[in-house]
């Protein structure tokens, strides 16, 4: 499955700069291997030791917090759009 | 003069220098403003802090601010209420209640964001933005008109009409989304990462989130230079509760107070209640959930330092209750029924929690204990229409008709 996957700042000096990657994976988990192929550490800044999403990044696929489905199984489409984002923001009220 | 030696990452302790960043980029961990205490110490008396202006920038060398020039609308510096009848009714020998409705744009954002919008300032920006709920975007609104700062305000759709308005009048850019706001915090994440604006509680957080520690600098000095010895303050990203925490351990850090950091609760909405719901399971990881409750302003379900309220509270003693939008209603009216105080519905959140850990004993009737009002009631008058009533027709203005109605009301005249 061919995918959109948008870098956040942070992690693009590991991407060669790339704000955007086209990436063909089954689930967000592949994805994520299908990535660290391609750049080397990309992993390890997204995954902790046990391989779970770290803390302080969230995953959305197609706008929906991955934490909310199948988590790094979360299965994708054709098409779908991946955005990794810092978990740090918020604060309203 | 400022105290402030660099960033420092809260998980992994890389140092950074001052730079309007707020995640860690090793490990993304947040950054916290690192101070030089032992200089700070030395420096800062109660007398010092005494002969400042009357507003939260009493306490502007505990800030992180470098520049000469601070965004000022007058903050902070708000009454601390003693609440004797609302004690009594509660069963709390000394209960006060810290008034934040009162700040310039009715809410305690004014505190963060005079911190925020300072530092857009000292770093050059020329555009400020937020993502918010509605008090934020009223707040962010008024300190970017007061500075000549353009302004981009990120509004969930369906808040209610007074916050709208509230924001609209400082004429800003306003972005309504069709979505939550984790959804709306989601997409200006993603806009921040795109366009050189200062998000106040984005990339500016490291510094905004700093001015909640003078809710905690003003209660100790209010009740003359003492702690309390329980809080209780709503939990919507976390941050407040952590700040509020972080004030009061600084102080007796600096010696500016005596004695043990009090012991911090925390209040949620049922419909909303990530953190009171780790709390009660012993977890130390949040499970986001969907928001669905009138307290639109806590209703963050992925809140960014959930965990750090959780850690806090543990660590201090204290408990996070949370309580149905029935028991927030019931809250604004009782807050306002005894102590003549109007709060929206975080802080109907809030005596409705401290009521519930009253009465579940979670709570020392005999400490000092303190509840942290944030917002306005004017802002949210949709919360309490419907259980208000009718206001009563009118009467012609004639004695008879007022003696007639005087009568149907079942009181008493008073007398002549």
């Amino acid at each position: 499955m061919n995918c959109k996957v948008r870098i956040p700042t942070p992690l693009r000096r590991l991407t060669g700069n790339a704000a955007e990657l086209s990436i063909e994976a089954a689930t967000v988990g592949d994805l994520v291997g299908a990535i660290e192929a391609r750049h080397p550490g990309f992993a390890s800044k997204i995954l902790d030791e046990k391989g779970q999403i770290r803390r302080f990044i969230n995953i959305y696929v197609n706008q929906e917090d991955v934490r909310f489905g199948g988590g790094l199984g979360t299965p994708l489409k054709d098409g779908d759009e991946v955005s990794i984002i810092p978990a740090i923001a918020g604060g309203a009220g | 003069m400022s105290y402030v030696r660099g960033l420092r990452c809260r998980e992994c302790g890389a140092t950074y220098p001052v730079s309007p960043v707020s995640i860690c980029p090793e490990c993304f961990g947040p950054l916290e403003v690192d101070y030089n205490y032992e200089a700070m110490r030395q420096a800062i008396s109660r007398f010092s802090i005494e002969s400042g202006p009357a507003t939260m920038w009493r306490y502007r060398s505990l800030l992180p601010i470098d520049g000469d020039r601070v965004v000022d609308l007058g903050t902070g510096f708000t009454p601390l209420i003693e609440a004797h009848r609302l004690g009594q009714e509660l069963g709390l020998k000394r209960l006060y209640v810290k008034n934040d409705a009162v700040n310039p744009t009715y809410s305690f954002k004014d505190r963060v964001v005079s911190v925020a919008v300072s530092k857009a300032l000292e770093f050059g920006f020329d555009t400020v933005a937020c993502a918010s709920t509605g008090n934020l975007a009223n707040s962010v609104a008024a300190h970017a008109a007061r500075a000549g700062l353009k302004c981009y305000i990120f509004l969930p759709d369906g808040l209610e009409l007074g916050k709208v308005l509230g924001t609209m009048i400082y004429e800003p850019n306003v972005i309504t989304v069709r979505g939550s706001y984790d959804e709306v915090n989601r997409l200006a994440s993603e806009v921040a990462d795109h366009y050189g604006w200062a998000f106040v509680n984005i990339n500016l957080r490291t510094f905004y989130s700093e001015g909640s520690k003078t809710l905690a600098y003003e209660t100790a000095e209010q009740l003359g230079w003492r702690l309390p010895g329980q809080v209780v303050s709503p939990i919507a990203g976390g941050s407040v509760l952590t700040k509020i925490a972080k004030g009061f351990g600084e102080l007796v850090r600096l010696g500016l107070v005596e004695g043990r950091e009090p012991r911090v609760c925390g209040a949620q909405a049922t419909g909303c209640a990530p953190v009171a719901r780790a709390f009660k399971a012993g977890a130390d990881v949040i499970t986001p959930v969907r928001p669905d409750t009138i307290a639109k302003s806590l209703a963050i379900g992925s809140p960014a330092d959930g965990e750090y309220a959780l850690a806090t509270v543990r660590r201090t003693g204290g408990y996070i209750d949370d309580v149905s939008d029935e028991e927030i209603v019931q809250g604004m009216r009782l807050l306002a029924r005894t102590e003549g105080v109007f709060t929206e519905t975080a802080g109907g959140v809030t005596v409705a929690t401290l009521r519930k850990l009253v009465l579940d004993g979670r709570l020392d009737p005999e400490e000092t204990t303190v509840a942290y009002i944030t917002g306005n009631g004017l802002k949210t008058v949709e919360a309490v229409e419907g259980s208000l009533g009718q206001a009563p027709g009118a009467i012609a203005p004639r004695f008879d008709e007022f003696e007639e109605r005087i009568r149907a009301l079942a009181v008493s005249p008073a007398p002549a």
